[in-house]
């Protein structure tokens, strides 16, 4: 049987207690709500904290509602099964319960949570193995090596952002906001992710991700798109979400986000600024698709080959776009 | 180089689960998972493993009537919430409509993800007694089966729903016999 | 048999009926073997090498030994007899002693306390190796005889190298109006039970050494342990816990439970190991990856005039059942259709990877692959429909091989016409819209190897009856259930003979101490061997109890009927009594009550080396229609729906056989989808996804509807006529995918898995006007031994191979 490395768990009831907590332990204590990214990491030991702080006993953080201004908060412990269930999503932001429902199987979405798939560690075949597996490559930069194996002369590790969610709330400009040791502090979620497989989130690591806020989608359509070769368990190899806010049949407004093709999620300005103005033909889609796959470069980190990935990229931003009709 | 795994971390505590109904105070290493908690310190081995990294659904049970990946629950975060397991399924000496389905249908080759399965499927039951064929499937998504290719598992969810609604049901010809 | 209404001659055999331990896997009563818990128990973990090819410089326990907690740390010095499941190839160690050969190959374990402890213990285990360059596929293998992995390889790093010819394959040739040639390749897969293989020794105080594991064959791992632990098999006793899957995967005996006895002998204590999932992909024993060429001389009317079977197996880094494995790529091409003339080559190459060896089919799904879909081409190159074609070439029923394969019943004819008329073949095949497709494939299987894997002259299984005085019979077999239901066809099957309800019967299997041999759960032989060791058995016990009946009412021992748990006059069924007092009154009359019955195959009538793998009592027939849907943007293939008819004699239990169907439709889709055993060659041969995140096995949302015909007439060599279920189903359902990709949109995978790169890769080639295709095009150079020639029975025959330099029997 694989088990965790030995750790002391606690389970504070406020915020402040949680933060204490961290600051307190420093690097040996981790925060986790369902635990399903954390878990699996400690017992293949590329995470070993000595103790970890389950904060879903935190009421403020599960906390879901609509907010007098027409957001959505969403408290970090909300489970992905609440995003999909919870009519409140489900009508105003369809694409959200959606891209939730993706998410590997029920009995992990019952676990789960926003603020777990938002931090979601970045992934690599590399690196999400076992122990004995990854001896025997000598480990690799991101966890005890010094060769990043998908880049083997780049200086720099090349983990892949895998999350469902990320792209989505990246899409919908979502803020997302945390409490630390010297206080509270927002960030647009397009801001948080980092172009590195190791730091890739803008965040310190005692800060806790309390709130994401969704903007109302009142006049804008949404669309995630994700491939992977089986219906559920499996990660992203690509996801693409698209967003735009409609003057009658032209946009007026649109964000293109690609997610599973590099370290952060993949936004495309240019893509999302030719549309502007346009109509979603299949034509404009076309093209539009074939602007935002460009800077797309997966690499050897997840399944299947990357030459036929790559080819999937237009593919799916063709249909993420269609999907806005 | 990797931590290697240190000892010197490992701390019993002290703790109260509610398994089937029954409450159980045990002591327990903090860094168990409900799974090994349930097989190891209360005995109660129905409930598999297959991987323990949440990637195959053999170790499912209920919490609260949710089914959840018992080998990714911290125990300890556990306490005093409702669990189910397989051993808890049968009242009394009598099984429960599905584990009866299953029985009747074959849909138990090897067993062994048959715990997981029924705990799913009877979460599904309990919140939509009236599941079409796709919806059974999308609920056992995350339950995988190396031995039936799980066409008996649906016609005995089928079959257990409709004796649930108290129908009087048999299973069809073609499923026992083929075309 | 099957639909047949109305026709009902057995009271058990041939109704849906629950298992007898149904209820028990259903609750969680039923006993894997990690559930076990003993007293004073210790858990094993086990250090392995990370590297694929290496020796032991240099070893170092004495810190793991100093560790608190820990009770034994044992290496390869400790166990230093060789063992493995062939005689032709003992060449594993429980323990590496200086050579480890594969990523996962074992080198140290230990005891201690608990698993944390044990874990930690491996971290202070010291191990010096010296690197060695490793060899990472057939074509290495071939270039790189050294250094040699085994010493006993036919050939450099090729462990087995065959060439076999029946007839005249030249001649045959020269007859064809055409020759199809074709390379495939099928990638290796594994098993993926979800029970990790596990194991519990306990040695107690009268030296008596007990192992519980999940293992198929108790037998062969009671042979094992004797040899490496040198003990007397009599010491010994292996009892096979009920396998959570097995599909050949737990058929070897392993080293985790060679490990586990002699720790429990050293401390004294009971050990137990689980292995984890990543250690469950380094046994393996799975699926051998085979590059096959197959060249068909065929006439204007689909007729086989030779065929020329190439295949290259890459075996891994032990023998394993290898040398079966390379021999089952080319018997059984010869019994679906007529195949006059036959050449087969195989050669199995020795690699630094985790070894190959039974998986559900064992060495014949890739060579099936390879025939359906070159007779898919060919039947469009003649443009002949390919069911019709074939229906007009079946070997036929009673009838034997070129090389010698005696077959009883064939059923493959009413199996193709059920699938091609649930279909709806006629109209919609070639017919169906870009996108969508169907695809046939057929295929057989052997109802139990013909010979054991170990030489003897002794039965295959032996069954032995108890009846007791309250009516009760307990029924002993060393079967193994590993899901299957073997423990309740041994109750049917009983029960029936003797008029009993079957979940009346006590059943008592797979342990070494209580139970006769039964080779155990391969091959597909339980039912067929076990079943009429059970029936020799049981009409022995009925005939005695009948002699103590017949003299009670004054009948003649033939009008007496066994049923409904009564024996009486069948004229008058009132003139009888209970099973019970039946007992009672024979047991009056002559003791204790009880018999044995076993059962051996005929001998095969081939006497040339080789013979001994593909004949079978009875072979079984499967015919498979799969629907197809491709999105020619994506590559990615569908299958919504699938119709299989399966030739199986008699279904002693149908449901029980719908399942094996069902089961083996769905491990066929797996492996034609998305199941591969890959390794990263750049990357010191690591295994690419040894999780059961990453290796790939179909959800409940991937697998396909599944539409099931059982037909066939029962056969004279099984018992009630029954022949096998649990493997044939799997063959045709690759073949029956490729072919209807080709339908769809036009392009020839012959490759498996056929996942979407691949897929997209043709359609883009057709899309230029390329070869709409991918697939190997060619096989490796292999420096084949001399033939070994063997006139046909057509030929006048006699099953023995030619001399060299002799003239064949028959002229040529």
């Amino acid at each position: 049987m694989l088990r965790l490395s030995p750790c002391t768990a606690s389970f504070p009831e406020t915020i402040d207690e949680a933060v204490a907590e961290k600051v307190a332990h420093g690097q040996a204590a981790s925060y986790v709500a369902g635990g399903t990214d954390l878990y699996p990491n400690m017992k293949r030991r590329v995470q070993t904290p000595a103790h970890v702080i389950d904060i879903r006993g935190i009421p403020q953080l599960r906390r879901l509602e609509t907010l007098p201004d027409g957001r959505l908060a969403i408290g970090s412990c909300v489970t992905l099964t609440e995003l999909i269930r919870q009519p409140a999503v489900q009508e105003g932001w369809p694409v959200l319960s959606h891209a939730a429902a993706l998410i590997s199987t029920p009995l992990l979405q019952n676990m789960g949570t926003i603020g777990g798939n938002l931090l979601l560690d970045t992934r690599c075949n590399y690196y999400d193995q076992g122990y004995e597996w990854r001896k025997a490559i000598d480990f690799c930069m991101k966890k005890d090596g010094a060769i990043c194996w998908v880049a083997p002369s780049s200086p720099r590790c090349w983990a892949v952002q895998s999350s469902d969610l990320v792209p989505v709330v990246v899409a919908l400009d979502a803020s997302i906001r945390f409490q630390g040791p010297d206080g509270a502090r927002t960030a647009r979620a397009r801001d948080l992710y980092l172009n590195d497989g190791i730091d890739f989130l803008a965040k310190r690591p005692d800060e806790l991700l309390t709130t994401v806020e969704l903007p109302s989608l009142a006049g804008a359509r949404a669309s995630y798109e994700k491939l992977r070769r089986r219906g559920s368990f499996d990660f992203p190899v690509l996801g693409v979400a698209a967003w735009a806010r409609m003057n009658g049949a032209t946009v007026s407004e649109a964000r293109i986000v690609i997610g599973a093709v590099g370290s952060a999620p993949l936004v495309s300005d240019e893509a999302a600024a030719f549309l502007v103005g346009q109509e979603l033909s299949d034509d404009t889609i076309d093209q539009a698709a074939r602007i935002a796959a460009r800077p797309a470069k997966p690499l050897d980190n997840t399944d299947f080959t990357i030459g036929w990935r790559k080819d999937m990229v237009p593919v799916y931003l063709r249909r993420a776009l269609a999907a806005l009709r | 180089m990797t931590q290697p795994i240190s000892l010197s971390r490992t701390r019993k505590i002290p703790g109260s689960f509610v398994v089937n109904g029954e409450r159980h105070d045990i002591t327990f290493s903090s860094h168990k998972t409900l799974l090994e908690v349930l097989r190891e310190d209360l005995g109660l081995t129905g409930t598999k493993h297959g991987c323990e990294l949440g990637e195959c659904g053999a170790c499912a049970v209920l919490v609260d009537g949710m089914p959840v990946l018992s080998c990714l629950a911290l125990a300890a975060a556990y306490q005093d919430r409702g669990i189910a397991t397989v051993e808890g399924m049968a009242d009394g000496p009598s099984l429960h409509p599905l584990q009866e389905a299953f029985v009747e249908l074959g849909a138990a080759q090897c067993g062994y993800c048959t715990p997981g399965v029924l705990l799913t499927a009877r979460a599904l039951l309990n919140e939509n007694p009236r599941p079409t064929r796709h919806e059974i499937k999308k609920a056992l998504a995350g339950n995988l089966c190396r031995c039936t290719g799980y066409i008996k598992i649906y016609e005995a969810v089928e079959l257990a729903a409709r004796r649930m609604r108290g129908e009087e049901a048999e299973p069809l010809e073609e499923s026992l016999h083929g075309y | 048999m099957g639909t047949d209404a109305g026709r009902k001659p057995y009271s058990v055999i041939g109704t849906p009926r629950a298992k007898v331990d149904a209820a028990t896997k259903c609750t969680g009563e039923a006993i894997f073997a990690d559930d076990l818990v003993l007293p004073r128990m210790l858990s094993c973990k086990m250090l392995r090498s990370p590297h694929p090819h290496a020796r032991i410089m240099r070893i170092d326990t004495a810190k793991a030994h100093a560790l608190d907690g820990v009770h034994a740390v044992i290496t390869g010095a400790d166990l230093p007899i060789p063992f493995g499941i062939l005689p032709v190839s003992q060449d594993e160690h429980a323990l590496a002693p200086d050579h480890v050969r594969f990523i996962g190959d074992a080198v140290a374990a230990v005891a201690a306390r608990d698993e944390d402890t044990a874990t930690a213990a491996l971290d202070l285990i010291e191990v010096e190796y010296h690197v060695l360059p490793p060899i990472g596929s057939v074509a290495q293998a071939a270039t790189t005889p050294e250094p040699q992995l085994h010493g006993y390889a036919d050939q450099g790093n090729l462990h087995k190298l065959i060439h076999l010819e029946f007839g005249d394959v030249e001649a045959g040739f020269g007859r064809a109006d055409l020759v199809q040639d074709d390379v495939f390749f099928y990638e290796g897969s594994t098993h993926l039970p979800i029970e990790q293989h596990a194991a519990l020794a306990r040695y107690d105080k009268n030296g008596r050494l007990t192992l519980w594991s999940s293992t198929q064959t108790p037998h062969y791992v009671h042979r094992a342990l004797a040899k490496v632990l040198e003990l007397p098999p009599s010491r010994i006793r292996v009892i096979a816990t009920p396998n959570g899957g097995g599909f050949g995967g737990k058929s070897d005996p392993f080293p985790h439970e060679i490990v586990v006895s002699k720790l429990a002998i050293l401390t004294g204590r009971p050990v137990k190991i689980c292995l984890t999932r990543e250690e469950v992909f380094y046994c393996h024993r799975g699926r051998h990856p085979v590059l096959m060429r197959v060249r068909t001389g065929v006439t204007k009317d689909g007729s086989i005039t030779a065929m020329d079977f190439e295949s290259y197996l890459d075996g891994g880094a032990y023998g394993s059942y290898g040398v079966a494995s390379a021999y089952y790529t080319g018997a059984l091409q010869t019994v679906t259709y007529q195949v006059p003339a036959y050449r087969f080559r195989g050669a199995r190459a020795f690699t630094n990877k985790a070894p190959c060896g039974p998986k559900r089919g064992h060495g014949t799904p890739q060579p099936r692959f390879a025939v359906e879909v070159t007779l898919d081409k060919i039947a469009e190159r003649l443009e002949l429909d390919p069911a019709a074609m074939r229906l007009r070439h079946l070997q036929p029923a009673n009838s034997i091989t070129a090389n010698y394969l005696k077959i009883g019943t064939m059923g493959l004819g009413q199996c193709i016409e059920r699938v091609c008329a649930g279909s709806g073949w006629n109209t919609r095949f070639r017919k169906l819209p870009y996108g969508y497709g169907l695809g046939l494939a057929c295929s057989s299987y052997i109802t139990g190897a013909g010979l054991p894997i170990y030489w003897n002259a002794m039965p295959h299984s032996g069954v032995q009856l108890k009846c007791d005085r309250g009516g009760g019979v307990t029924v002993f077999c060393g079967s193994t259930d590993i899901g299957q239901g073997s423990d309740s066809v041994l109750a049917y099957i009983v029960a029936e003979v003797l008029g009993l309800d079957p979940m009346k019967i006590a059943v008592v299997t797979a342990d070494t101490d209580l139970t006769p041999v039964d080779l155990g759960s391969y091959s597909s032989r339980v039912t067929l061997m076990m079943g009429q060791a059970a029936i020799q058995a049981a009409e022995r016990v009925k005939e005695c109890i009948a002699r103590a009946v017949a003299a009670k009412l004054d009948l003649s021992m033939e009008r007496l009927t066994f049923s409904g748990e009564r024996v009486c006059d069948r004229e008058h069924p009132e003139d009888g009594m209970s099973f019970a007092d039946a007992v009672v009154l024979a047991e009056s009359a002559s003791g204790t009550i009880g018999a044995v019955g076993s059962y051996t195959p005929a001998r095969s009538p081939g006497r040339y080396r080789g013979s001994g793998v593909g004949p079978s009592p009875a072979y079984s027939y499967s015919a498979c229609v799969a629907e197809v849907l491709v999105d020619g943007d994506t590559g990615i293939v569908q299958v919504p729906k699938v119709w299989i008819a399966h030739d199986v004699g008699q279904a002693i239990n149908p449901a029980l056989v719908m399942g094996q169907i069902e089961g083996g439709v769905y491990m066929g889709l797996g492996e034609a989808l998305m199941e591969e055993m890959s390794y990263r060659e750049n990357r010191n041969l690591v295994h690419k996804w040894p999780s059961m995140l990453e290796y790939k096995s179909p959800t409940t949302l991937e697998m396909c509807d599944v539409t099931t015909y059982l037909v066939g007439e029962p056969d004279p060599n099984g018992p009630f006529g029954a022949k096998e279920a649990g493997q044939g189903p799997l063959l045709p359902v690759m073949p029956a995918v490729a072919n209807a990709i080709y339908d769809a949109v036009g392009v020839r995978i012959d490759e498996v898995p056929m996942s979407p790169p691949k897929v997209l890769k043709a359609i883009q080639a057709k899309a230029k006007g390329k070869e709409p295709r991918v697939g190997p095009t060619e096989a490796p150079d292999v420096a084949w031994p001399p033939v070994t020639a063997v006139p046909t029975p057509a030929e006048g025959g006699d099953g023995r191979a030619v001399e060299p330099g002799r003239a064949p029997a028959g002229g040529r």
